[in-house]
């Protein structure tokens, strides 16, 4: 005889649900004596203080202990996982950190989930029972007494509707099962995990700390990769050009059309110099590194074709990465004064007012830019907002154009 | 003349001999960072230091340090920085003590070997050489001051002045005759107040006036 797969799951299902139950059980019950003590001695001395108090110790005491038996319970038999509540610990044990620490680890909740656990359990452990007793009611009816038993009416009508009675529970058992097992999980989820609060609280800060680890590693990727163009490449072309130019300096005896050649290609050798100097120029500026963003932007501000005016108002240095941001923001808005705007003339304030940097960019060109098209201003956008700052353009048609950024720069 | 060269790129520094050689220096010693280069001059105590900006081990400044401290130990001796980039930052911590003997340029200038050649001659002969992108960086945050009184042609003359170069290479550069050179001179000095004395005297400080206000 096979049987049918979907009765095999639900039977599996069932064995899982209430066997993850009834060894819910046992943890639980082991407050019970405590409540027993409790209870007896209290109505034979009338002292409830002290049984109160020393049962209250007993319990916080064997919260931890129990907290950590469910918690495996959960994770081994349903899989799921109670995240941990690990709040951090204050830095004075003051009373009021004390207090605060505590009330963090939420040691009230875990108490009341001892207490619900068991009433839960027990209750889809009664229906099994209670299924199991009826099923069978025709195999107690044989330790009646052979004479009431068979002059006993309800043999045919009581027995027939506890049998019933007890498939209907069976058949319901899984059901139950996994709806009170499921409910014993919220309940654990809610009172020994960390409140929805905490949780949040802490994604926050795992997010927080990964997305700075993101943008450091690029910056690092962008000083690297700076870095092997200065050594390498730049001063490969450098040479060549230099090589280029002694030959002309030093062999005018040449026949004319190599001379034109060598010209050709020492010109070309200067433009890739300085080609490839605008490229890595754009990727790390030594100079921001080493002397902040104020000599940086002397340098950015001069290479553009436009007259720019610049007004740097910084007390002292700020943070590298707002240092970095800020560098990019006012080089891609001057590129596009340039390329894109046909700006006629720019201007560049940086101001430190607070703890905000603000940097503003305006220029004299065509407007219209537009944040959500430009990939360049998106690109920006997201750079400005990786340090939770504010960014904004403001681009009608026919200009003029600003370009404004916030930065938190709090040391 | 003695030259010492610091430079850590090997196949540039066999570029800059050649140059040198060309430009009639003997390159005395050569060097990879500013601690050879401090004790190469300090052994040859040369007639030049051409020295690289970024050098190990923190490829940043170096070379500026090491450009201040010779300047310092060794007062009088012509040092030439060059770069890939060049900073009105560093520009002005080189010149903050003394602006004669001191050559600022990027590095693509070398490869045009008779430009650099006269450049680095004028800085050894005890003038100064700046790159045209210093000056215009040193230019551009003077907006506040009597440099701002200047015409865009007189900021033009003042810049190269301040490169080093004379009367008859300013009218060269520009594409003018000598003496409207001279009138474009005379213009800023009047405009930058400069006192009634001898012309080479009155030149310099219109530079120092130039490059002083870089430092403010």
């Amino acid at each position: 005889m096979t049987i049918p797969a979907g009765l095999r799951r639900s039977v599996l299902r069932a064995r899982r649900d209430t066997g993850f139950l009834a060894a819910g059980v046992l943890p639980h019950l082991a407050l019970v004596p405590v409540w027993a003590w409790a209870a007896t001695t209290t109505a034979r001395t009338g002292d409830w203080l002290l049984t109160v108090s020393l049962s209250a110790a007993l319990v916080l005491l064997g919260t931890p202990v129990l907290t950590a038996v469910q918690r495996a319970r959960y994770r081994v038999l349903i899989g799921v996982d109670v995240p941990r509540l690990t709040p951090t610990a204050p830095e004075q044990w003051t009373w009021a950190s004390t207090a605060r620490w505590l009330a963090a680890t939420r040691p009230w909740r875990k108490i009341g989930y001892h207490l619900l656990g068991p009433l839960v359990e027990l209750l889809v452990l009664a229906v099994a029972a209670a299924g199991l007793a009826g099923v069978t009611a025709y195999a107690w009816s044989w330790a009646l007494p052979t004479g009431i038993r068979q002059d006993w009416f309800g043999y045919l009508t009581q027995l027939p509707a506890y049998t019933a009675a007890g498939l209907l529970l069976l058949c319901a058992l899984p059901r139950t099962a996994r709806a009170v097992a499921w409910a014993e999980a919220r309940l654990a989820l809610g009172l020994l995990g960390p409140s929805r609060a905490q949780r949040l609280q802490k994604r926050v800060d795992e997010l927080a700390v990964s997305r700075t680890d993101l943008i450091e590693a690029v910056d690092a990727e962008r000083r690297r990769i700076e870095r092997d163009l200065h050594d390498g490449t730049q001063q490969r072309l450098v040479s060549l050009a230099v090589n280029l130019g002694l030959a002309i300096a030093t062999r005018p005896d040449l026949p004319s059309d190599a001379r034109e050649v060598i010209g050709r290609a020492h010109l070309e050798a200067k433009a890739a110099i300085a080609e490839l100097n605008d490229l890595v120029r754009g990727l790390h500026p030594a100079v921001l590194e080493d002397r902040g963003l104020d000599a940086a932007l002397s340098g950015l501000a001069a290479r553009t074709p436009l007259p720019v005016r610049l007004r740097v108002d910084l007390e002292e240095r700020v943070a590298p990465n707002v240092e970095s941001v800020a560098y990019f923001v006012i080089s891609e808005a001057l590129t596009n004064a340039t390329k894109h705007a046909n700006a006629m003339r720019a201007e560049v304030i940086v101001r430190q007012v607070g703890e905000v940097l603000r940097v503003r960019v305006t220029d004299d060109g065509l407007g219209g830019a537009d944040a959500a098209a430009g990939t360049g201003l998106t690109g920006l956008a997201k750079r400005v907002g990786s340090l939770d700052g504010a960014f904004h353009v403001s681009s009608p048609v026919g200009g003029p154009t600003t370009i404004t950024a916030e930065l938190p720069c709090a040391r | 003349m003695r030259a010492v060269i610091a430079e850590d790129s090997v196949l540039l520094r066999v570029g800059l001999i050649k140059v040198l050689e060309m430009g009639g220096f003997q390159v005395a010693a050569e060097a990879g960072d500013a601690e050879g280069l401090l004790a190469a001059v300090a052994e040859h105590r040369p007639e030049l230091a051409l020295i690289d900006v970024r050098m190990p081990p923190g490829f940043t400044d170096e070379g500026v340090r090491a450009a201040m401290e010779i300047r310092r130990r060794w007062p009088g001796t012509p040092v030439v920085l060059l770069s890939q980039y060049v900073e009105e930052r560093y520009a002005a911590d080189l010149l903050s003590a003394n602006t004669s003997g001191v050559g600022y340029l990027l590095k693509q200038r070398v490869a045009d070997v008779a430009d650099f050649v006269a450049a680095v001659r004028r800085v050894a002969d005890g003038g100064t050489a700046l790159d045209p992108q210093v000056v215009a960086q040193l230019l551009l945050r003077r907006d506040s001051d009597p440099l701002a009184r200047l015409t865009s042609r007189e900021r033009e003359v003042l810049g190269l002045m301040a490169e080093g170069r004379s009367n008859a290479g300013i009218a060269q550069a520009l594409v003018v005759s000598e003496s409207a050179v001279a009138k474009h001179i005379n213009n800023i000095f009047a405009k930058l107040d400069l006192p009634v004395v001898d012309g080479d005297h009155r030149r310099v400080l219109a530079v120092l006036r130039f490059l002083g206000a870089s430092r403010a």
